[in-house]
């Protein structure tokens, strides 16, 4: 027969501030588990999300960012006019080509960040389905002016709508705010590619990006854009591309959390262990009686786990209420990958936070078993002596 | 200090949670003082930047070139008594995931500007005199096992295709902080292998001035020099060059902190329920001590001193186990921070905060203990 469950709750609420200890570096654990978790998902899936699988995207082959690549004009026209490529309602292939220069801003707490100046064409934002004004209008083509994201907006010295930025020695008005759901582009700044490659000084375009008409033409218009010789490209999905961009930095991220985790959880079953053999020892004759009332040794041994485990679990719940504020946290990094500042926000999905619970009972079932063990060991008559 | 052995002795009475107490408190030091290196891994380069060396670049940001013209220019600005320049190649060995730097400089004048890059004798020249040579860092060599008279296939990312550099000498740094995870190349080697449009374009100047007091008149010489010519400058210091840099990353640092606090809190939770547990049982004990006519405060230090030398025990331990592994293991986390050294500083920091842990842990049991109503705890256990 098992022991009551109500004997275990009993114990935990008997001893309060042991309990509440236990349960808080516990729940401590798991909330940096979370944490760095949803730091590193945030960072990926603001990349991953940046690209569409439906796109493909075309730079110099040999880079691994459009920063460092180079697509002539005479190059893009010809990637532009692939058969392969979906037409708008205009009849006009769905593609853009766009120049990329990073800018050396000021955040507005003082601090430097290279930002994403990205010239684009009218069909720039077709392309990309996520993404609307929410503030003001498109910049006209051939005027001095720009829009920016809305990271961007919130993140780098005058930089909002109606203010004038310097960018290549000229002041551009900002006259609209752009919102691209989270991705990448959110951190940029975008103006006309036609006007930014004058100013700039840059005769050639970064990127080419097309919709495919039918997404199994992928490998074929790879196959010959990537074997023509008047050119020399790499084709990608665009997805794959931004996906790539962010695996360095997210798994750097995810390995620093895991390690710290693990060995903070280390830490945390010791203190556990600690807590549970005190329990086991202070309730030696309770342990006598409950034998001598004729429970088993493995309910006892199943009685003491599920105590620890409960407290554990007590714990991780802490560690999960303590997670969900920290969704949606907007901050900001260089991207190694691309050299350039990328703003996102600490994503905390429900798998984070069932993993979070979840190390937390693994935490108190291993820092359970032993006293438990020691618990159901014990003789009864020399148990019902002890003090 | 003649309690030192009743403290030992309560200490040696339930070995199994002293043993516990006193590694997770390691633990938690063990995990500040990486956390804290990672900071200050990412501090080498202001640590190892020069007073007397001033940094050139586009004022838009390191990804526009200067003209090589500018050199001449800029060697003749008042105060100005050296001048090397080079660019960032960013490339890779093999695989994109094996980073590190590898810079194109100007060689003649690269070793005279930067003297905490050494060189054992002779391969100075024997790098200076072979075009396709390459200098390496100490650590580089180890991690790959390049010797010297070995290829280096480089495979360009700016500057595309494949590169080969032998390896002619092997640097190491004059201090500690000196980043010894680079490649340097021949400037000229680079350029020669440029198609024309992308020829004689420099990615940073550094310019040695003759005292630190000219930092600031120097700078804004120069950049008022180019201010109104399609490439303008930014000239600063090389330490504000490296600060900036380093500011580009964001808020790692306060991450790192909150992360880093969270652990220390969650283990000194940990620890004062270990010490409030070990009073607890021996409230007989501590009557019986106070019978004896041991007096309050004595009775409050030796509880205390308890918990103070748990702490420094597993605080030592913790930060002594941090600067061992991390000296031994020449780890860089995938090229991200190149300098991972425990330093003084940090492990003296650990220790405070194990003996602030310590102390605030053996407070309330301290306390607790020094109350104690003697006739009350004796009558409670009989």
């Amino acid at each position: 027969m098992a022991v009551p469950l109500a004997y275990n709750l009993r114990n935990l609420s008997a001893r309060k501030v042991s309990t509440v200890l236990t349960a808080l570096g516990i729940g401590l654990v798991s909330w940096v588990f979370i944490f760095t978790l949803a730091l590193a998902g945030g960072f990926q899936s603001a990349l991953q999300a940046t690209g569409s699988h439906a796109n493909a995207i075309v730079i110099r082959s040999g880079s691994t960012a459009e920063l460092t690549s180079i697509v002539a004009r005479e190059a893009a026209a010809s990637i532009e006019s692939q058969p392969e490529i979906a037409r708008a309602l205009d009849g006009a292939p769905l593609a853009t080509h766009e120049l990329v220069v990073l800018w050396n801003l000021e955040r507005k707490n003082g601090t430097q960040a290279n930002v994403v100046v990205r010239g684009v064409t009218a069909r720039s934002i077709a392309l990309r389905p996520k993404l609307h004004l929410v503030q003001g209008r498109m910049f006209r083509p051939g005027l001095e002016e720009v829009v920016v994201g809305k990271l961007a907006e919130a993140r780098i010295a005058h930089c909002t709508m109606g203010d004038r930025i310097k960018l290549a020695g000229r002041q551009w008005s900002i006259v609209g705010v752009f919102d691209a759901q989270g991705t990448a582009f959110d951190s940029e700044i975008w103006g006309d590619v036609e006007l930014f490659m004058p100013v700039f000084d840059r005769p050639v375009y970064q990127s080419v990006t097309f919709r495919l008409d039918e997404p199994s033409h992928f490998g074929a218009i790879q196959k010959r854009l990537e074997a023509d010789p008047r050119m020399s490209v790499q084709v990608k999905h665009e997805d794959e591309f931004y996906a790539a961009q962010s695996a360095t930095l997210a798994t750097l991220l995810r390995g620093l959390g895991l390690f710290v985790t693990l060995v903070m959880a280390l830490g945390a079953v010791f203190g556990a262990l600690n807590t549970m053999y005190a329990a086991v020892g202070s309730r030696t004759k309770e342990i006598g009686t409950l034998l001598a009332l004729g429970f088993s040794r493995g309910s006892i041994l199943t009685s003491f786990l599920i105590e620890s485990v409960l407290l554990a679990t007590l714990g991780g719940l802490l560690g999960l209420l303590m997670a969900l504020p920290v969704n949606g946290i907007t901050t900001s990094t260089m991207n190694f990958a691309s050299f350039s500042e990328i703003a996102f926000r600490f994503q905390v999905t429900p798998t984070m936070l069932l993993s979070g619970m979840i190390f937390a009972a693994i935490m108190g079932a291993l820092g359970g078993f032993f006293p438990s063990r020691k618990a159901a060991r014990r003789v009864i008559v020399e148990a019902l002596r002890e003090a | 200090m003649k309690y030192l052995g009743l403290i030992f002795a309560n200490l040696m009475r339930s070995k199994r949670r002293t043993f516990l107490t006193v590694f997770s408190i390691a633990i938690a030091l063990f995990l500040f003082c990486t956390l804290r290196t990672v900071i200050t891994s990412f501090e080498a380069s202001l640590r190892a930047s020069q007073a007397t060396r001033l940094v050139v670049r586009h004022a838009a940001s390191l990804v526009f070139p200067l003209p090589l013209a500018y050199r001449e220019r800029l060697s003749r600005v008042p105060g100005v008594t050296g001048i090397s320049y080079g660019n960032w190649f960013g490339g890779f060995y093999q695989d994109p995931k094996n980073q590190f730097a590898q810079f194109a400089m100007d060689v003649p004048t690269f070793l005279d500007l930067f003297p905490e890059v050494i060189l054992p004798a002779g391969q100075a020249e024997a790098f200076r005199s072979e075009r396709t040579a390459c200098i390496i860092g100490a650590a580089l060599a180890r991690k790959y096992g390049w010797k010297l008279g070995d290829q280096i296939p480089i495979m360009g990312t700016i500057f595309p295709g494949e590169w080969r550099f032998v390896v002619r000498g092997i640097y190491t740094g004059q201090t500690k902080d000196v980043d010894e995870n680079t490649l340097f190349f021949h400037w000229d080697y680079l350029n020669e292998s440029l198609p024309e449009g992308r020829k004689s374009l420099v990615g940073i100047y550094w310019l040695r001035i003759a005292s630190p007091d000219l930092a600031a008149s120097v700078s804004g010489r120069v950049d008022a020099l180019f201010e109104n010519s399609p490439q303008p400058t930014k000239t600063e210091t090389e330490k504000a060059f490296q600060a900036g840099f380093i500011s580009m990353i964001g808020n790692v640092q306060l991450l790192l902190t909150i992360i880093g606090s969270a652990i220390v809190f969650a283990i000194m939770l940990v620890t004062i329920n270990t010490m409030m547990m070990a009073a607890r049982e021996r409230t007989t004990e501590i009557a019986v001590l106070k019978t004896l006519g041991f007096s309050d405060g004595l009775i409050l230090r030796l509880v205390g001193g308890e918990a103070l030398f748990l702490s420094l025990l597993g605080g030592g331990l913790g930060c002594g186990l941090a600067a061992l592994v991390f000296r031994e293991s020449d780890f860089t986390g995938g090229g991200f921070f190149p300098n991972f050294r425990v330093l003084p500083e940090t492990v003296l920091l650990g220790l405070v905060l194990a003996a602030l842990m310590g102390l605030l842990s053996g407070v309330a049991p301290a306390v607790q203990a020094a109350r104690l109503q003697v006739a009350s705890a004796l009558r409670r256990v009989a």
